[in-house]
Order: structure tokens, then sequence, then C-alpha cells
């Protein structure tokens, strides 16, 4: 009986609704001190002092740190997945308002952060720049003096002390003759698109607690997506081996990027080490919103289009803003540059996409890595196209879509890709060749799709172990972590359909990076894809391992010996263990890696034989009512059609989606971080609104397509951004066909949407 | 900076308990620190988010804007009590079936409110759901299942009364 393709709860199920589910912030240890981080109230100044006596003097503080404390015992405090650019505490200069600046330690939370309020922290101040663009001219302020990126990457080695930019790195691509084709018939067409800078908020907010076991071992516990990267850089911080320090992660309480590579790990293991206790560090949901966030967007996109409507050549130029530190931006800006022409057959292609550092929040990684922003942009630019040639929004695509098959502006031809099938079943089910209800009186209704394509994140590895005991249960060591995803589960599903297993039988352990081998990371719906693979192959070698015992104790030749329903060569895997170590003992373990073969792009024009494992195809369409008097758009239904592969657990990876989709509806429609003079004014669930369930379209349909991936365990692929890719711009250009109004920034506020109303009767609206 | 304490004594999930409570400790705090319960969660920290939720004199409350020393003689229950002998209640169990969940972070409050939902609305309608659903953010989005299962709940628990 085949465990994949059914439906089942997640193995955790119950400790979730019985409350027992372990979280780190659950977590405490012996003599532990807590810790309230003091934040910088500049945007941009030179640190002029810090006077902590105060804090210092309060009853029950045991002691208050900084930068130059940090600095005593890691010589080169400076941290980050792509450059060593963020301090462990602000050093010399602050660079965004909510940047740590000092750490309280206190014996409990409620003491450090009353005492956090009495450090008094002077500044210089300097002149600040937020915008991208403006970020980008030559002669803005400059957030950093020159850039640092991590002595691991090849590509970024010769930006290397580069003096007098905000760019921390440009990428390109080039594809046909960009240059040459513009000349010729047709009409072009360019527009701006913005998308806003918003949070992730997952529900659970950060928390690290690091202690150092004996004068050579440190251990962190921390709610991380990635255990693997943050054991590397506290290595790397510490000058220590990586077998030095163990990450310990439990059950995350939401994630969505917010929590990948290091955030409180470094400040907490600092100051255990200067503290000599266990420190925890745990952050609020205000403190959120100074930790991490999505990024800001301007998008320029200019397309030449012939008179059947098909695009002959496109030139975009995407501005990130990053914030004050580079974070994981650098690769979220050449990533999703490749992407930012759109899933389109088009002969020239130019894209520049720019990482740019501002002074705001960092802004990272974010369910989709710079997709949703990029196809916010290009599936809007695709309906004005359409609606000034007077062609019908699907005909476009269908007339421009990428087949399987096509060359891909990177270079790479789109393999195991259903672009074409997610465009059909989208026209179908958002029942496209209908007229639909327009509505009456002050409500006007609009519907509108939109088609996105993501290459996965590459090139990357994961590894696993799966191992027998002596009465033959099963265990996975494995470090993906799960957020709530299901990844667990799902690996549970590959074990065991390898091993004939059921999966609710087999222990999936949480990441531990003693235990665990190393992974990547949990991000870019690389896991099912990338450790599904390493847990099928670790399967697979232990039950190697099972059929030369079994071949052993039966006398066997070894090629007569068969696995199937948990039994080898018709003994139980107990009886196999018990009779090859003679008593129910022993274990057996079988080892699993996976790193796809992939090709670095050419540094010049971005183009590669081989750019991704897999291609990911999302495609949103909305039915939405507009209320002419307010300017409020209500969204009645969506569809969300995504390429899944073969989906391993269908009902968890519908969830995926629709969570995805639920997601992006907010940013979509409500969410922003705003800003003035540098200072976020609306930090906090109580000013930063997101989806309720009042929000939440009653029809969310999300259809998978289901093809089997030819390099995915059992055919899977990743699925979990997917959902986010093409919600945004199906809602704008359902807006624009319900009232003619197009907007070109996100979020489409009803005061951005009433605003259009009037100026489009001729009127103003102050 | 000090706090003062004083003693209290309620109860906690139909057990009489005792506490030393810091003045300005909330009842969430107070929770964990004291009780080593961890099914209510902050995550707000503002009342807005439910993920604190537990019921207090049989309403839902945030806990973690409840003070503990409003609690004295008063009856608190929270996500722990809910299953019995191993078995889960009908709206754990509708939450379970329904998928009703991701991170699950938010799940016991979100629990917490729908049994205040279901003990004054035997049959909901999904409209009900989504305005008493207002103060429980699940930032996975599983909002579709929730009201899902709180139908299924509703149904469970009346074909319950009716045996």
């Amino acid at each position: 009986m085949t465990e994949i393709g059914r439906s089942r709860p997640v193995l955790e199920a119950r400790s979730k609704v019985d409350g027992t589910a372990d979280y780190v912030i659950n977590h405490v240890r012996h003599r532990m001190l807590h810790a309230a981080i003091v934040r910088s109230t500049e945007p941009h100044a030179e640190l002029a002092g810090i006077d902590a006596d105060a804090a210092r003097a309060s009853p029950g503080v045991h002691s208050v740190l900084t930068g130059q404390d940090v600095a005593q015992v890691i010589k080169d405090p400076y941290y980050g997945p792509a450059f060593h650019d963020q301090p462990i505490l602000a050093l010399e200069k602050v660079r965004y308002v909510g940047e740590p600046v000092a750490l309280v330690l206190a014996d409990e939370r409620h003491i450090a952060v009353a005492a956090a309020a009495l450090v008094d922290v002077s500044y210089r101040g300097l002149k600040p720049v937020f915008d991208e663009v403006a970020a980008s001219a030559e002669d803005a302020p400059l957030v950093h003096e020159s850039l640092r990126p991590g002595a691991a990457f090849a590509d970024l080695r010769h930006l290397a002390g580069v003096r007098g930019t905000n760019v921390a790195l440009h990428t390109r691509l080039r594809h046909g003759d960009p240059d040459a084709a513009w000349d010729g018939g047709g009409q072009v067409f360019e527009h701006e698109y913005h998308t806003q800078q918003v949070a992730h908020v997952p529900l659970e907010s950060h928390c690290a607690i690091a202690e150092f076991v004996g004068p050579d071992r440190l251990e962190v516990e921390s709610g991380t997506q990635s255990p693997s990267f943050t054991r590397l850089e506290l290595a790397r911080l510490l000058g220590w081996r990586e077998n030095q320090v163990r990450v310990i992660v439990p059950y995350l309480g939401g994630g969505f990027g917010a929590k990948l590579y290091m955030k409180l790990e470094a400040l907490a293991a600092a100051a255990a080490l200067i503290a000599g206790r266990p420190v925890r560090v745990a952050i609020t949901m205000d403190e959120q919103f100074f930790t991490i966030s999505r990024h800001a967007t301007t998008t320029r996109i200019r397309s030449r289009v012939d008179d059947t409507g098909k695009f002959l050549a496109r030139a975009v130029e995407v501005y990130w803003n990053g914030g004050a530190y580079a974070d994981i931006g650098p690769r979220v800006t050449q990533k999703s540059g490749f992407i930012a022409a759109g899933p389109y057959r088009i002969d020239a292609v130019a894209v520049d996409s720019r990482a740019v550092y501002t002074n705001r929040t960092p802004a990272g990684a974010m369910r989709g890595f710079g997709v949703p922003q990029m196809v916010f942009a290009h599936e809007s630019h695709a309906d004005e196209i359409a609606a000034a040639t007077g062609m019908d929004p699907i005909e476009l695509r269908r007339r421009n879509l990428l087949a399987d098959g096509d060359l891909h502006a990177t270079g790479t031809r789109l393999e195991s890709a259903a672009t074409m099938e997610v465009l059909e079943l989208l026209a179908t089910k958002m029942r496209w060749a209908e007229e639909i209800d327009r509505g009456s009186g002050t409500v006007r209704r609009g519907r509108g799709v939109a088609i996105g394509l993501k290459a996965v994140v590459t090139p990357t590895t994961s590894a696993a172990t799966v191992s027998l005991a002596g009465d033959g249960s099963v265990t996975v060591r494995q470090g993906t972590v799960d957020m709530g995803q299901g990844s667990s589960t799902v690996m549970a599903v590959i074990a065991g359909q390898a091993l004939g297993v059921p999966p609710e039988q087999i222990a999936v352990l949480p990441p531990d990076t003693d235990a665990t081998p190393y992974d990547m990371g949990t991000l870019g719906s690389r896991s099912t894809f990338h450790m599904g693979n390493a847990v099928l192959a670790a399967a697979l070698d232990v039950k190697r391992q099972l059929m030369a015992f079994a071949a052993e104790v039966t006398g066997c030749s070894p090629a007569d010996v068969s696995c199937s329903g948990g039994r080898v060569a018709g003994l139980t895997f107990e009886e196999i263990m018990s009779a090859t170590h003679g008593a129910r003992a022993g274990t057996l373990v079988g080892y699993g890696s996976y790193t796809p073969r992939t090709v670095a792009p050419d540094p010049k024009t971005g183009q590669s034989p081989a750019i991704t494992p897999f291609w990911m195809v999302g495609g949103s369409g909305a039915e939405i009512s507009v209320d002419v008097e307010t300017g409020r758009i209500t969204v009645d239904r969506i569809v969300c059609v995504a390429d899944a592969g073969v989906a391993l657990n269908p009902d968890a990876a519908r969830r995926q989606v629709s969570g995805g989709v639920v997601m992006q509806l907010g940013m979509t429609l409500s969410e922003e971080m705003r800003y003035e003079d540098g200072q976020l004014t609306n930090p906090g669930l109580g000013l930063y609104k997101v989806p309720t369930a009042l929000d939440v379209p009653p029809d969310i349909d999300v259809c998978l397509i289901q093809h089997p991936h030819p390099a995915g365990p059992y055919g899977a692929k990743g699925i979990g951004e997917t959902g986010t890719f093409a919600v945004s711009p199906a809602v704008a250009n359902a807006l624009a066909d319900a009232t003619g109004v197009r907007i070109r920034s996100l979020p489409l506020s009803a005061e951005k949407v009433l605003r259009g109303l009037h100026v489009s009767k001729g009127r103003r609206l102050e | 900076m000090t706090s003062s304490w004083t003693r209290i004594t309620f109860t906690l999930n139909c057990r009489a308990v005792e506490a030393q409570i810091r003045n300005d400790e909330t009842l969430l705090e107070l929770l964990r620190r004291e009780f080593g319960l961890y099914g209510a969660r902050e995550s707000c920290g503002q009342g807005v988010c439910g993920t604190c939720t537990v019921e207090v004199g049989g309403m839902p409350v945030s806990s973690c804007l409840y003070w503990a020393v409003q609690l004295d003689r008063a009856e608190v229950t929270t996500i722990e009590s809910l299953s019995r002998d191993g078995a889960l209640d009908p709206i754990q169990q509708a939450f379970v079936d329904a998928g009703a969940f991701q991170c699950g972070f938010c799940t016991p409050g979100m629990i917490m409110m729908c049994r205040g939902l279901l003990r004054d609305n035997a049959d909901p309608s999904d409209d009900e759901i989504r305005r008493w659903l207002t103060g429980s953010i699940c930032r996975c989005g599983a909002y579709p299942e929730i009201i899902c299962a709180v139908h299924a709940a509703a149904a469970a628990v009346k074909s319950d009364a009716g045996r």
C-alpha cells in the first residue's frame, strides 16, 4: 500500500491542540539570565555615549553590555549570511531606529525591561536615507562606509572594501540582444511599480537561549529556520570548530523567513560568554518590527509589444530596499532578479536588480524570496498592456507564456513546469469565458488573474540519517525545521514509503546539530525536494543494510531477498536485528545526502544552462467587490492554482498554499510598515493589521496540478511559497477591471482606491 | 525596582491552588512561571491576538492583560484541562480532523475562544464564527479550516448531547 498522496494529520497534531507542543519560549536553564534590548531611537547617528549607571544600579540587574563589551570577547563582532555587516550590538554608529545598542541582563525579564528604560544613549545625528531609489544616487548619505561581503561567496568577493555606495549588489541578466531590441515596429509600454515594506509577524517572536557548557562548548536553543548556518556562523564568530557549537530547535511558532539565518543567537552567545551564565534573549511582537522585514521595491518595466500582443523585448530595473543590514537581501535581489521579466518567451531581456542599503529595519527573505514583489510588477504590467491593446488578459498571457521545454531568460530550459496548465486551469476555475455580475448601486465588481514563476534557490545541500533500533523502530534525523508546514510528516511519509512502515510509527527528531546532519536551511520551498531526497536516500541505505542482514540470516541469495510491508525476506525488522546482534540490540544507520547539480550563472549576463533543480508555478485569480463610496475592496473569491509535482500530503499542501494566499492578501490590502522621519509608526499588532477571520474570502479555491517531477522524492517538489506569488496583481487587476482604476503601489488601500476613483472622474481629493 | 507580593487562592482546572504572586504579574506569566502551563502563550502582548486566551469564570479572557491579583477565588480553565482520560475534547478533535492549524502557536487560544462561542451558540453561522474570532489571529492563515472545525465541533457537541 502506498503512503504517497494520502492526506493525513501532521504527526504532532495532538500536541498542537492540547497545548503541549514544545516551543523555545517554554525552555529554561539553571541560573539563566533574562535580557532586554536597548534600541536606537535614531535612524542614522554616531554613538556619542551610553550611560548605563542607573540601570546597573537597579536591584536584580546583573549587568549592562554594549558593543564595546562584545568586541572584547568576539574580535570581529559582525555577522550576516551574505555580508558580514551587522554588529552584534551597535559599534560607533547606529543605522536604523530600533537597532540593538545595549543589552540589560537581569534575574527576571520584567526587571531587565524596566532597567533598559534607564539606559541613556546619546547620539550625534547623521543625514539618513530611507528610499531605495534615492539611496542609490551617487550623492546619497552612506549607510555603510565600505562593503563587507562574507568570504565564503566567490561571486561577492569582488565587492570587499568597495566604498562610496549604498548598492550592496547589482546583478544583471542579459538575454538575446536587449540593446538592439527596441528598434522596429510595435508599441512600447513603460510603468513603475512599488511594493511596501511589510513584516513577517510569526506569532511566536524570536527567542534564543545560550549557555557555555564547560570551557569549549556552546549550546544554543533557538527558534531558528537555519540550525546548520547558525552553528557555522557562531563558530566563525568565536573562532571555534563547528563541532564545539550545538544548536537545538524545537517547533517554531511560525517563521515565514523571519527566523532565517542568525537573529538573536550571537547576542545571546556573546552575553552568556561575558556573564558566565546562561542567557535568554527573547523579543516582543513590537520588537519583531525592528528585527527583520520584507523588502519594499521600486520596479520599472519597459516592454516592446507587436500588433498581435507578443512581447518582443523587456527591460526591468529593480531597486530593493534592504534596510540597514544586508541579511539575505543580496540573494533575494539576485534570485528574484532572474524571474523579474515574468514567465514569458521574450527574445531580448535585460534585468538590473540592485540591493540597496537604507536607514530602515533590515529586509530579508519572506515567503517567496522577492518573487511576490516581482510578480506584482510584471503581472500588473501585463494587464496594462492587455487593456491598452484591447486584448483579453488570459489570451495575452496564453500568447506569451513559456511552455515546458522553452528557454527561460536565464538560459535554462523550463522542465517539469506546468505553466500552460496552470493558466488554463485558472481560466476554467475563474469561469473566464462567462461574464460576471458587475455589481449595482455603489458596488462595482471585477476580476483579474496573474501568474508567477520561481526558480528554487541553488546550490544547496541537505543530509539525513534514517536509523533502526533493536526493536526495528525507525528514527529520522534531519535538519528541516517544522514551523507549521508539516515537513516532519512529509519526511516520515518518504521514509515510511521506502521501508514499508506506517509514517505514524516513525519518529522524526527535532533538529539538533549534535545529532542531525547538515541542512542549508528551511527556506525557499526547498525542503520537500532537497531534504526529501536526502531522507529517501538514507532510508534506501538502511534498507540495503537490512536486506544484506536478512540474506545472511536466512541463507538466501541477496538477490532473492525482498522487502515489503515492513518485512524483509518474511522477517520483521526486529527479528533481523535480533538475529544479527544476538539480542534485541544494535543500531542500523542509513545516510543520505542530496545536492542537485546546477551551474552558477555568468556574473555579467546571469546566463546558465542549469540555474535551478526545479521550477515553481503559481497562478491566482480574484473576484472582488469595490465600494465606490469608500474605496474599500472586498475579495469575494480567490482561486489559486499551484504546480505541486506529486503532493505527498495533499491536504497539508493545499493548506500551505491557502495560508500563503491569506498572508499575501494582508500584504495586498492593508499591511504596511509606515515611517515618519525614519521612525516606524505602527509596530505591534495593535497598529499593524494582519488578516483576521473576517478578512478572509468566503471562497478560497486551491487547485494542485500534479505531475511527478523526475528528480523529486516520489515525484514531489516544493510548493510552500507558491500561494503568495500572484495574489497581489490578481487583486490589482480585478480592481482595474471593476473600476478602471490602476494602482501601481501596494497596499491597495481604500484611500488609494478612492483617490483613484476621484481622479478618474476629473476630481481631486485632498 | 522592587515588586510587592500577594498570596492568592483560586481554582485552576478544577483544583484549588495557592500562589505567591507579584502585584504586577499577569495571569499569563503566573500560569507559565508557577504552574508550568505553556498552552497559553504571549504573542502581541496587547490583547489583540488571542494567543493567550484562557477562561476566567467561564469567560474567555486575554491572560496577557489580566492581572493575577484579580484572580482571588476565581475559576480559571486552560487548554490543558480539556482532554479527559487521554481523549480530546470535541473542539480539539475537530481541529485535528480539519487540519485547522499550521504552526500551532495560536491553536490553544483559538480553541478556548471557540469553546466560549459554542457555549453561547450551539450552531453558529460562518459569519458568527468569523466575527467571534476577530480577536484571534492565525498568521499561518488557517481560518478556512478553523471555520470548518468550529462547524464540525458544533455538530459533535450536539450529537453528544442528543445521546
